[in-house]
């Protein structure tokens, strides 16, 4: 088994786990956190399944960059909308 | 070719990022007037684009010069130049409409609704010529956000709300195709869509199998299908009136348009298990979100459940694609007619409960003698939801009974007619209550004159498709280069 196949599988576990998170929870900063786990899992395997014969392949890396891009932003969105809906109901 | 700068490819992105832009710099609320020209523009655009691929067939635009493996490639065919005209009319009338209704409704001020409708629009133009996958995954999130910040603008905490979960159902969704095409890199070594059907080949690696499931049940998701159409009623119910029929009427539709373009390459190596499971999944949605919309007391709640009904027919025809095209030309048929009559139906029920004060299916008893023009849009909007003739409701749920007939289905040919008898409950359901006649006719606030026009014309669109069909089904027929 290659380190690369390693990061892989934990990218993998870590991305189910998370996706049960946002699923199962209900606090919505507990939901966002989970989602970004469900990122870097991904990203994980992006990376991890990039080092062919050794060598970095530079696309995914690229990829992987783009994607905690556009993770950001939603997270940003995310945080905002819960921070609204906490202000309007309270205990949300 | 025409000249790399001025091809209509690449100013279809470019020129709702401009005005969406600009919109943001003007300030909450103003903006309106760049949107409608910049729309026009685009449909200009759009047409002079579908008259050049029907002469000279699909092509590729090298974003920048830089061409495929280091740059970006867009790519536009038939089934995209189909969406990409509906998309821009569609956008084009309901800014319109948005235009009147953001000057009458002082109470709902969606501040920001410019902007991001314009960052929606290009999304989504990038979106239907992308032409890798990692592309669509970028495209995707960027329409899901605009598309989250539509339904939290201007809004209470039960809207909020509903855009929370919309965000985070649409986030796990594009998660779960992102690590499909993560997979699929790791497998292939390339995300771009035209090598991969020679690579993938008749028998593929296990990985491969694990990665077209992930990214199906993402996008099977993000179209609401049942049995992910939880989050939908909520968020296309409870947003401002242009809002509801952007999302309804398109949105969802790209993800649909995704799975239609990724089918024969992607997914159909899944086997027949998959479009079966689709097709059973469609059969649930259409006779839940009827029965939902049948029971349903808001007029909005009731248009939205019957998107969730009418999204089941687009997943029927998966069992039935065959090369001969038709059950391909009944999906591209119904997307096409189901965009522009909810795209009606949402607009003249915002008239509806503008005029009303109140958003019950109660409330609207005896509005037909003072609107009529609006009811009339939402009958006719309801004629192409049921498929009656001469709609384009009506060709789609044709050619599916066709091509359902060619494959010996006998099923789904009495789930697509019950499916229209429970379209007209919910229809008839509404204008039952308009048409009663009350002794104290209500008094209805004034409707811009406008607003009404456009719910018209829309659903009159909705009806020529279907007489209209054949500049549509050549123009699906192209292929790309």
């Amino acid at each position: 088994m290659t380190p690369g196949l390693i990061y892989a599988l934990v990218g993998i576990v870590l991305f189910v786990l998370a996706a049960g998170g946002v699923i199962l929870l209900t606090h919505p900063v507990r939901r966002i956190l989970a989602f970004n786990l469900m990122g870097s899992g991904v990203f994980l395997v992006l990376v991890g399944l990039a080092q062919r014969d050794g060598q970095a392949d530079p696309v995914p890396q690229a990829m992987v960059l783009t994607g905690i891009v556009v993770s950001v932003a939603a997270t940003a969105l995310a945080l905002a909308l819960a921070r609204r809906l906490a202000a309007g109901d309270g205990d949300a | 070719m025409p000249d790399a700068a001025y091809d209509p490819l690449a100013w279809l992105i470019v020129l709702p990022l401009t005005w969406a832009a600009l919109a943001f710099v003007l300030g909450p609320g103003k903006g309106s007037g760049l949107a409608i020209l910049g729309l026009t523009a685009q449909n200009a655009l759009a047409l002079a684009l579908a008259a050049e691929i029907l002469e000279r067939g699909g092509r590729v635009h090298a974003v920048g010069g830089w061409g495929a493996p280091l740059g970006i490639d867009l790519v536009v065919d038939g089934l995209s130049m189909v969406m990409l005209l509906l998309t821009q009319t569609l956008t084009l009338a309901l800014a319109i409409y948005a235009r009147a209704y953001f000057a009458q409704d002082r109470r709902d001020q969606s501040t920001r609704f410019w902007p991001l409708s314009g960052f929606l629009v290009a999304a989504m133009n990038a979106l239907l010529l992308a032409a890798d996958l990692f592309n669509l995954y970028v495209t995707l999130e960027l329409m899901g956000l605009a598309a989250v910040g539509l339904v939290a603008a201007g809004g209470g905490a039960a809207r909020v709300a509903a855009a929370l979960r919309y965000l985070l159902v649409s986030l796990t969704a594009s998660g779960a195709y992102l690590l499909g095409v993560a997979l699929v890199y790791a497998v292939y070594g390339t995300v771009a869509l035209a090598p991969l059907p020679t690579l993938i080949g008749t028998d593929p690696p296990l990985a491969f199998g694990l990665a077209a499931a992930l990214m199906l049940a993402g996008l099977a998701a993000k179209t609401a299908l049942f049995p992910f159409h939880f989050w939908l009623p909520p968020a296309h119910g409870g947003a401002s009136a242009p809002v509801s029929a952007l999302l309804s009427a398109l949105v969802v539709k790209a993800s649909f348009y995704l799975i239609l373009r990724l089918w024969p390459d992607i997914f159909a190596p899944l086997g027949q298990t998959a479009a079966w499971g689709l097709g059973g999944l469609g059969a649930a949605a259409i006779l839940w979100g009827s029965w939902q919309a049948i029971h349903a007391n808001r007029l909005k709640m009731l248009v939205a459940w019957s998107t969730v009904a009418q999204l089941g027919y687009l997943f029927l025809i998966f069992p039935l694609l065959a090369p001969d095209g038709v059950a391909l030309q009944a999906g591209v048929m119904q997307a096409v007619a189901h965009g522009l009559a909810k795209a009606a139906m949402f607009t003249a029920v915002g008239v509806l409960i503008h005029a009303t004060g109140c958003d019950t299916v109660d409330g609207l008893t005896g509005v037909a003698s003072q609107l009529p023009l609006t009811l009339f849009a939402f009958a006719l909007a309801g004629v192409t939801l049921m498929g009656l003739p001469p709609s384009g409701g009506f060709l789609a749920k044709w050619l599916l009974i066709d091509a359902a007939l060619k494959n010996g289905h006998w099923g789904w040919i009495v789930l697509v007619i019950s499916g229209g008898l429970l379209a007209a409950v919910y229809v008839f359901r509404v204008l039952r209550q308009a048409f009663l006649v009350t002794s104290e006719p209500c008094r209805l606030h004034p409707v811009p004159r406008r607003m009404e026009w456009v719910a018209f014309g829309l659903a009159a669109a909705s009806m020529m498709t279907g007489l209209r069909a054949v500049e549509i089904m050549a123009l699906l027929r192209v292929a790309a280069p």
